[in-house]
């Protein structure tokens, strides 16, 4: 485990850059952890973020079905907005830890 | 660089040419992981694969009750192959291994492929395979691209960083 300084807040991280203490987690985090995927968070963005952050909470394993079913985005919606890691980048800029699902 | 450096997979091909359920699934759950790990996927259905792409066998395939030694019966105890000879125990087996996985929220076959393609996998039929079984592309899943020749599939096969793997 590693600490870095995102957004002006030490955050612990994994060895594969995932949030270790998901309470650190912020919207600044969030942008700049996303920038480092190159990716730039819209509102849909942050309201899947937000919906994957409640799910987590509550202990629930988390699909790329279950997100297609949350409302918020369909699959399809949901790579478009994470190109190349649908529930793998989500996850890490929702900061909250790796997913474990193979589905 | 470093003689560490790692080399990620950067496309798959995956071989599906049976058309048992764990045949199936284990095709669709590599395509569907290799899609999410942002790996260029390409699937071909070929022989009894075929079954899976093909609406009117895709929601009914089976697991092998006879010739089997894996099998359980659900308290753990071996199970006799000829108890699996006997009409009905295929399908009954097979619809309580389905059911298994609806409960385990593992997706259904064509809900699989629909997965697959909208993170931009591939689903190839075997054109051989369909001249065997007398299969028409309107006999397919929607989410089936194209039916191609092995030529053809291998041609797709381009790049450093690709793997075929057959089920």
């Amino acid at each position: 485990m590693e600490t870095k300084l995102i957004a002006g807040v030490n955050v612990n991280l994994s060895e594969d850059g995932y949030m270790t203490d998901s309470s650190q987690w912020n919207k600044e985090i969030a942008k700049e952890l996303a920038k480092e995927l190159n990716i730039e968070l819209t509102e849909t963005h942050f309201q899947l973020l937000n919906y994957l952050r409640e799910k987590y909470a509550d202990g629930e394993v988390l699909t790329i079905r279950k997100v297609g079913k949350s409302g918020i985005v369909d699959i399809k919606g949901l790579y478009k907005l994470f190109p190349g890691g649908p529930l793998k980048y989500s996850s890490k800029i929702a900061g909250i830890q790796k997913p474990t699902s193979c589905v | 660089m470093s003689a560490t450096e790692k080399k990620p997979i950067e496309k798959v091909m995956i071989i599906c040419a049976k058309g048992t359920i764990e045949d199936v699934y284990a095709s669709l759950v590599m395509a569907n992981g290799a899609v999410m790990e942002g790996i260029e996927t390409k699937m071909f259905f070929t022989f009894f694969g075929l079954d899976a792409i093909t609406k009117k066998t895709m929601h009914k395939l089976h697991t092998g009750t006879v010739g089997n030694p894996a099998m359980r019966m659900p308290g753990g105890l071996p199970f006799p192959t000829l108890l699996g000879a006997l009409p009905g125990v295929e399908a009954g087996v097979s619809a309580m291994m389905r059911k298994q996985m609806a409960a385990l929220d593992i997706p259904t076959v064509d809900e699989f492929l629909e997965m697959i393609t909208a993170g931009g996998g591939e689903i190839y039929a075997c054109k051989l395979a369909m001249d065997m079984f007398k299969l028409k592309k309107n006999d397919l899943h929607e989410e089936v691209l194209d039916v191609l020749t092995i030529g053809q599939f291998y041609e797709k096969a381009d790049g450093d960083r690709t793997q075929i793997i057959f089920t």
